[in-house]
């Protein structure tokens, strides 16, 4: 048996961890180097770019509609949201008019994405926290009926390439009314359900609570948007401050966080949720028939040369997309702003000084995509 | 305390919903009518031929550039005493499902509406050993729709 004198130091070393690429806690393709003192995290180096595939340059080789494709693949989670900036850019450049029943369609397809991607964090953020299952189930099950909405709509579950620029690919089926009454009813139990699965429950706040703080400050000079800004008390919303499509018509609140911690930013995607629904309810009830692309389209759109960005609010915060067209048929250049690589930056910031099973919470909370991140 | 008991009323009245899952194997989901799968060609039935001229429209618009097409002078044109309307025809067609990314590009541009997107579940269920044998040739892309299976969708 060792007896250890009172005053005597011992030498201890830092120890380096991995975490990733293939680690379950990484949402994705992601590294981090982790510099740990016993279970205390002194340093954190995170590693991205596993997913680059070039999406930007392989877009410039493409005309505007096989570009929406590429969108869709950039960012996942939320497509349609993706495909938006995207159109929104080359409407922008082209001078295009939307009509309005199609600004009405975007709005609730880019809102009920927006649903469905909150689901999705919910249910792996539990995962992350270590309700293993019971969440990501529940939150799925919800999931998958906005999905199937999506699916009937626009044919595909994932990839829904449905936005053009100047309107949609298509007509929304018949029954589209009734079917969106129902995914509402579902995700507001959806809703009701992750609410009361964890937001109130004792182990969940232990684990969230004053976690990977980032003050208002840092949260901006970081360059964080979206929920992981709003957690930390700025009222910054895109779809508020320079409202896009019709979002200056309907009536919704912008929730934000006091604390700016890893519980914080679970309440504001809760209650955006709940904006969310607010939102689809109102643009059902103005949604007008009407045309949903404008008369005389060219078969080949061609924008003047010209330079545009265009930003949006996206689920996880500002998705900007910079074209530069020089003419013709194709972006000259095309660079995507990425909110999660913005978001995740700040990672260092807030993890250092916690647990390493609060780093996981802490990226967790940041809900990257790292196809985003990427590109 | 309070907070645990909430989480478990809400597992036990998930409990008592019905189940969403279905054991997928050996039962399927109804699929919509305008499910995307792959792309297959249409069959003419009343001048049993391809309604395909051939064209490339879709070739060039492919944003993977994953379509072959090769065009013939058809043999059943009535120029040369058959009964089709159809001057060319296609002759070869090859389409990589390995590399296509269903965007349904190549069915909005098709003139001819010659092609469209498999809405059964043959198109979902496609595993193969080898990635080659993911590249459809013409009598495969026409089977689905030759044999009557195929109720294509067209957008309204
Ligand atoms: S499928 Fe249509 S677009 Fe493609 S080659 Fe045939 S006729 Fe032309
Ligand atoms: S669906 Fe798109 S990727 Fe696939 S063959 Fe047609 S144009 Fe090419």
């Amino acid at each position: 048996m060792t007896t250890t004198t009172p005053g005597q130091e011992f030498e201890t070393q830092d120890l380096m961890i991995n975490m990733g690429p293939q680690h379950p806690a990484t949402h994705g393709v992601f590294r981090m180097v982790l510099q740990v003192d016993g279970e205390i995290v002194r340093d954190l180096i995170p590693h991205i770019g596993y997913m680059h595939r070039g999406a930007e340059k392989l877009a410039e080789t493409m005309d505007f509609r096989q570009g929406i494709g590429y969108m869709d693949r950039t960012e996942y989670l939320a497509q349609f949201n993706a495909e938006l900036s995207y159109v929104m850019a080359v409407e922008k450049l082209a001078g295009l008019e939307v009509p309005e029943r199609a600004q009405w369609i975007r709005m609730i397809l880019c809102e009920l994405n927006r649903l469905s991607s909150h689901f999705m964090f919910t249910g792996a953020f539990g995962t992350d926290i270590g309700v293993f299952g019971t969440a990501f189930v529940y939150s799925f099950r919800e999931r998958e009926t906005i999905l199937d909405l999506f699916e009937e709509i626009t044919g595909d579950r994932l990839m829904y390439a449905y936005f053009r620029p100047g309107g949609l690919a298509w007509e929304v089926t018949d029954n589209f009314e009734r079917r969106v009454g129902e995914v509402l009813k579902s995700a507001r139990q959806g809703i009701k359900d992750m609410d009361g699965l964890l937001t109130e429950n004792e182990i969940f706040r232990a684990r969230t609570q004053n976690i990977g703080i980032i003050s208002a400050a840092d949260a901006i000079d970081w360059g964080c948007t979206g929920p992981v800004l709003r957690a930390s008390g700025v009222p910054l919303d895109l779809r508020k401050t320079e409202p896009y499509l019709r979002y200056a018509e309907v009536d919704f609140d912008v929730p934000v966080g006091q604390v700016g911690d890893t519980y914080d930013r679970w309440l504001v995607r809760i209650e955006e949720m709940r904006q969310s629904v607010r939102i689809i309810e109102q643009c059902m009830a103005k949604l007008q028939p009407g045309p949903i692309m404008p008369e005389r389209m060219p078969r080949m759109l061609r924008t003047p040369p010209g330079e545009v960005y265009l930003r949006t609010e996206a689920p996880r915060g500002e998705f900007g997309v910079y074209m530069v067209s020089k003419g013709g048929n194709r972006p000259h250049r095309l660079k995507v702003r990425s909110s999660c690589f913005a978001n995740l930056q700040a990672l260092k910031d807030m993890a250092i000084g916690s647990y390493v099973a609060d780093a996981v919470a802490i990226l967790g909370s940041l809900d990257i995509v790292l196809c985003e991140v990427d590109r | 305390m309070k907070g645990l008991l909430r989480s478990m009323g809400v597992t036990l009245s998930a409990f008592m919903r019905k189940p969403v899952t279905r054991e997928f194997p050996e039962t399927h989901r109804e699929l919509p009518e305008r499910d995307r799968a792959f792309p297959l060609l249409l069959w003419d039935f009343e001048q049993t031929e391809p309604f395909c001229t051939g064209c490339h429209a879709c070739e060039r618009a492919c944003p993977v550039e994953c379509m072959t097409v090769l065009m013939k002078d058809n043999p059943n044109h009535k120029s040369a005493g058959g009964d089709s309307t159809r001057r060319k025809i296609i002759d070869k067609f090859w389409i990589d499902y390995g590399r296509c990314m269903r965007c349904n590009i190549c069915v909005e541009v098709c003139n001819f509406d010659a092609i469209a997107m498999n809405n059964t579940w043959s198109g979902h269920e496609m595993s193969v050993y080898d990635r080659a044998d993911l590249v459809q040739d013409l009598p495969q892309l026409l089977s689905e729709s030759r044999g009557g299976e195929l109720k294509a969708w067209r957008a309204p």
